[in-house]
């Protein structure tokens, strides 16, 4: 099983994972549009982190004109250039899929506010 | 046709430079040595005998040793292979690097032992309803015909044992070749659970 390791570890990046769940944070998304390469940047909720190592993805969910938007990034992706989090939300959930069924204030995370 | 012995390690993923992700089955190629050549004059065909995997001292006959003799340690498989594309001498030792410009491979490998299966499993039969009264769920239906030939035909599909038999898979990119780990990565799954001896040949059809 070593070996398998030691492919993934190549492949994984340091500090990938500098958010967490409940968290609003954006995505720098790069986009290889034929020649041209642009970044796009996705900004929303994390719900849910799923696996592990190379496999490990992050599902974000967002509002847009109205309609819920959720996308699933594979953390360890040559093509997210950074991930930058706007805000820390306190949430008892490891995943957050209850968000889904609410609408307006109720769907929101409270922000986490770290006492000295 | 070019190929080694290797044994399968088991499977992960990689990204490739432009972010797509591959899925990939990582194949260890440990040292191949070519035992002994076959040649027309004395065998009547022309092929190399490729030696992998070392055999545990205790368990080599002394007639299957002798074929090892003075080349190397007796190895656990020993595979001809017709046709070999490179010049090959007894006694030498061949690595993953001479897969280097190969894009596609075969690989032959003993697919996983399920047991003794019902003809749905073993041959994709489609069975019966399951409610509504049915009471046929999962059988395979007739076998033959009637009273001509009253009798069942050879080969006909019925429940048995299934797996544990020769599988190659066609055409399987080679996504990697890793000199400094011996190592081949494929894309998607080959026959056989981990750690079993499977043999990668370069591409019959690409």
């Amino acid at each position: 099983m070593d070996i398998i390791k030691s492919i993934e570890a190549e492949q994984l990046k340091e500090n990938a994972e500098n958010f967490r769940i409940g968290d609003t944070v954006k995505v720098f998304f790069k986009i290889i549009e034929g020649q041209t390469e642009r970044v796009q940047v996705y900004e929303g909720l994390v719900i849910a982190i799923n696996n592990t190592s190379v496999r490990k993805t992050v599902t974000i969910r967002k509002m847009s004109y109205g309609v819920g938007v959720e996308r699933i990034f594979p953390l360890h992706s040559p093509r997210i250039e950074k991930i930058d989090v706007v805000r820390r939300g306190r949430v008892r959930r490891a995943k957050l899929y209850y968000i889904r069924d609410r609408v307006g204030k109720a769907a929101k995370v409270k922000e986490l506010i770290r006492r000295k | 046709m070019l190929g080694l012995i290797g044994k399968k390690v088991g499977m992960t993923q990689v990204f490739d430079e432009r972010g797509v992700l591959t899925p990939v089955t990582v194949i260890k190629i440990e040292d191949n040595i070519v035992v002994s050549e076959r040649t027309d004059d004395k065998n009547g065909y022309s092929a190399c005998v490729i030696g992998a995997v070392d055999a545990k001292q205790s368990r080599v006959t002394k007639p299957y040793a002798g074929q090892f003799s003075d080349v190397c340690e007796p190895k656990k498989c020993l595979v001809e292979m017709k046709n070999f594309d490179k010049e090959v001498s007894i006694g030498d030792v061949l690595g993953v690097d001479i897969f280097q410009d190969i894009a596609f491979v075969d690989v032959e490998g003993t697919s996983k032992g399920k047991g003794f299966q019902g003809a749905m499993k073993r041959h994709n039969f489609s069975g019966g309803r399951a409610t509504h009264g049915s009471k046929f769920h999962r059988g395979l239906g007739g076998t033959g015909m009637a009273a001509t030939p009253s009798r069942v035909f050879k080969g006909t599909k019925m429940p048995g044992r299934m797996g544990g038999e020769k599988t190659t898979i066609q055409n399987l990119r080679l996504v990697k070749v890793d000199v400094e780990r011996k190592v081949l990565m494929v894309k998607g799954a080959i026959p056989g659970p981990r750690q079993s001896v499977v043999i990668v040949k370069k591409s019959k059809k690409k």
